[in-house]
This record gives C-alpha cells, structure tokens and sequence, in this order.
C-alpha cells in the first residue's frame, strides 16, 4: 500500500493520527449505517416481491378482461365508453425517513367522481366490460401501494451501493494509507534520533581524545 | 398529483377507467417522449413491460429520483418477468448477490 507523500515531521505525525482516529470512527458509524439499512431494505423488498406477485397476477387478469371486452365491442365503442372516467384519482405524495433516506409516500384519493366506477351507458357495452373495470378499480390500491415500496427499495438500494462503497474505501485504502504513513513517519524519526546519538558519542569521542 | 400510464394502446386502454393519465406509443421515440412528458406532472408513472424495454435507460435515469416513481406492470400477454427481473437487479445492487432467488429454491 502506498504511502501518504508527506514530511517525516512530528507536526505531520499529530494531524495523520487525528485523520487515522477520525477514519476509525467514521467507518464505524457507516458499518453500522450500512448493516442497519440492509436490514430494513430486506424487509421493504420481500414486501416489494409479495406485492409484485399480487399486483402482476391482478393486473394479467384485468388486462385479460379488457382484452375480451375488446373483443366483444367495437375498438370505438370501448374507446368512447372509457373516455370519460367517473372518477379522477389524486395522488399526495408525502415524505418518510428511513436511515436519511427521503422516501416517498403516496396515498390517493378520489375525487369529483361517484362512488360508481361505471362512467358508460350500458346500451353499447358489455357486461365483460363491467367486469374489467370492475377489476381495474380493486386494482387501484395495491398499484399505489407497489408504487411506494418499490421506489423506496429503489432509493434504498442507491443508497446501500454509495455507503458500501464509502465503508470499503475507508476500510481498504484510507486505513491503511494512513496507519502505513504513521508508521513511516515514526520510523524515520527514530532513524533520526539513532543518527544523533551516534553523532553526538562521536563527536564525545573526538573531544575527548584532543583533551 | 396525477398518475400516469404509459404503454402501446391495447394494454393501456383499461387504465382509462381509473382516470389516469394515459399516454399511449408504440415506437420508442414517441415512449421516451410520452414518459418525459408524464414525468413532468405525475407522482407515479405505471409502464407497460413490453413498452419498458423499449426505453431501459429512460426510465433508469428516473431510479435515483425521489419523484416520479416508475412501475413496471404486465400487460395482457401476461407477466413477461421482466418488472421481477427488474427487481431482482435492485437486490443485486445492494446486495451484492441475489438472495431472493434462494428463497424461491428453498
């Protein structure tokens, strides 16, 4: 491991063990940061994949559904029947902090729109079409609420991927450049300090044989 | 906010009912447009699997964002595996391996 290119001197020795101390700390506290976040993000993506799998079999089956309906009436009758919905949906989006992370939080309400999901004359449609959007409208929730985990999954896998990082960087190179450093530091200091002894018996030496 | 749909017009159309914004496209210039548009004003933007493949890297640039959220959800053919397959990414990513796969062996 490479050294830091600095001067052997005592000043440069007190400032890399103040680095070298607060390295160790921070490492510690993002360690724990990143055990902690993998665990709430395991937690979040097992419901993220139970959701998913709820949603992907609901949303299949309703897409069927309109499929047939399709099937059933003309492409223009199901276009002008669906173009005007009975309900507007309305997200609020409102903020959740896991471990510094802002994550997104939606709920929804309807409005301006009858309890009724059928917004259609039941003259040129089918009762295939009633059934899917039926099924679209029990759909609504878990959409929203696959919507809110996955994009906290998401942020939270950003952010585990910058702390690991973070946490290895220190761990793998800044430690041990540092401690490699101090090491050198006190080894050419003490080098230093043999060389004076040495000189200073000698120059004893010297005196004492012109005496 | 609103929430949006994005995906070809087959697949889209039921989406309609629920009073979303729905954007349909069969060609990617005209999905990458549809989806920057719907970004601009929707907290959720729901795409169509298939439609998704079409603008991978569109929709990944939306990943590090906390607004919109970007969803992938299968269309009639039924699930393609591709929004599983999307997540199993995301646990790699963090992860470092995949460790819900292992659950569905045991």
């Amino acid at each position: 491991m490479a050294r830091l290119n600095v001067n052997p001197t005592r000043m440069e020795l007190t400032k890399l063990k103040k680095r070298l101390m607060t390295a160790r700390r921070g490492h510690k506290l993002l360690k724990d940061k990143r055990d902690e976040l993998m665990k709430r993000f395991i937690e979040i993506i097992k419901e993220n994949q139970k959701l998913r799998l709820k949603l992907e079999n609901m949303a299949t089956d309703a897409s069927k559904s309109f499929v047939m309906a399709g099937a059933l009436t003309s492409q223009e009758s199901l276009a002008e029947a669906l173009s005007y919905p009975s309900c507007k949906v309305d997200v609020q989006v409102s903020d959740r902090n896991i471990m510094g992370v802002t994550v997104p939080e939606f709920s929804y309400s309807i409005k301006e729109g009858s309890s009724e999901p059928y917004s259609y004359g039941f003259l040129n449609t089918s009762s295939e079409l009633d059934s899917a959007v039926f099924k679209m409208h029990n759909m609504l929730s878990v959409l929203l609420e696959l919507a809110g985990v996955e994009k906290a999954a998401q942020l939270l896998a950003v952010e585990i991927e910058h702390t690991r990082r973070r946490v290895n960087a220190l761990e793998y190179i800044m430690i041990p450049q540092l401690e490699e450093t101090i090491k050198y530091i006190t080894m050419k200091m003490e080098e230093n300090e043999r060389g004076n002894i040495t000189r200073l018996m000698k120059v004893k030496d010297m005196v004492l044989e012109k005496k | 906010m609103k929430i949006g749909v994005l995906g070809d017009n087959e697949n889209v159309i039921g989406y309609r009912a629920l009073g979303f914004d729905v954007v349909s496209c069969d060609t990617k210039e005209a999905a990458e447009q549809g989806l920057k548009k719907l970004a601009e004003e929707c907290a959720v933007i729901f795409v169509i699997e298939e439609t998704s493949l079409l603008i991978q890297d569109a929709i990944a640039q939306y990943h590090q964002q906390k607004i919109p959220a970007v969803i992938l959800i299968p269309g009639g053919n039924g699930s393609t595996g591709i929004g599983m397959k999307a997540l199993n990414l995301q646990v790699e990513k963090a992860v470092g391996s995949n460790i819900l796969e292992d659950k569905d062996n045991d």
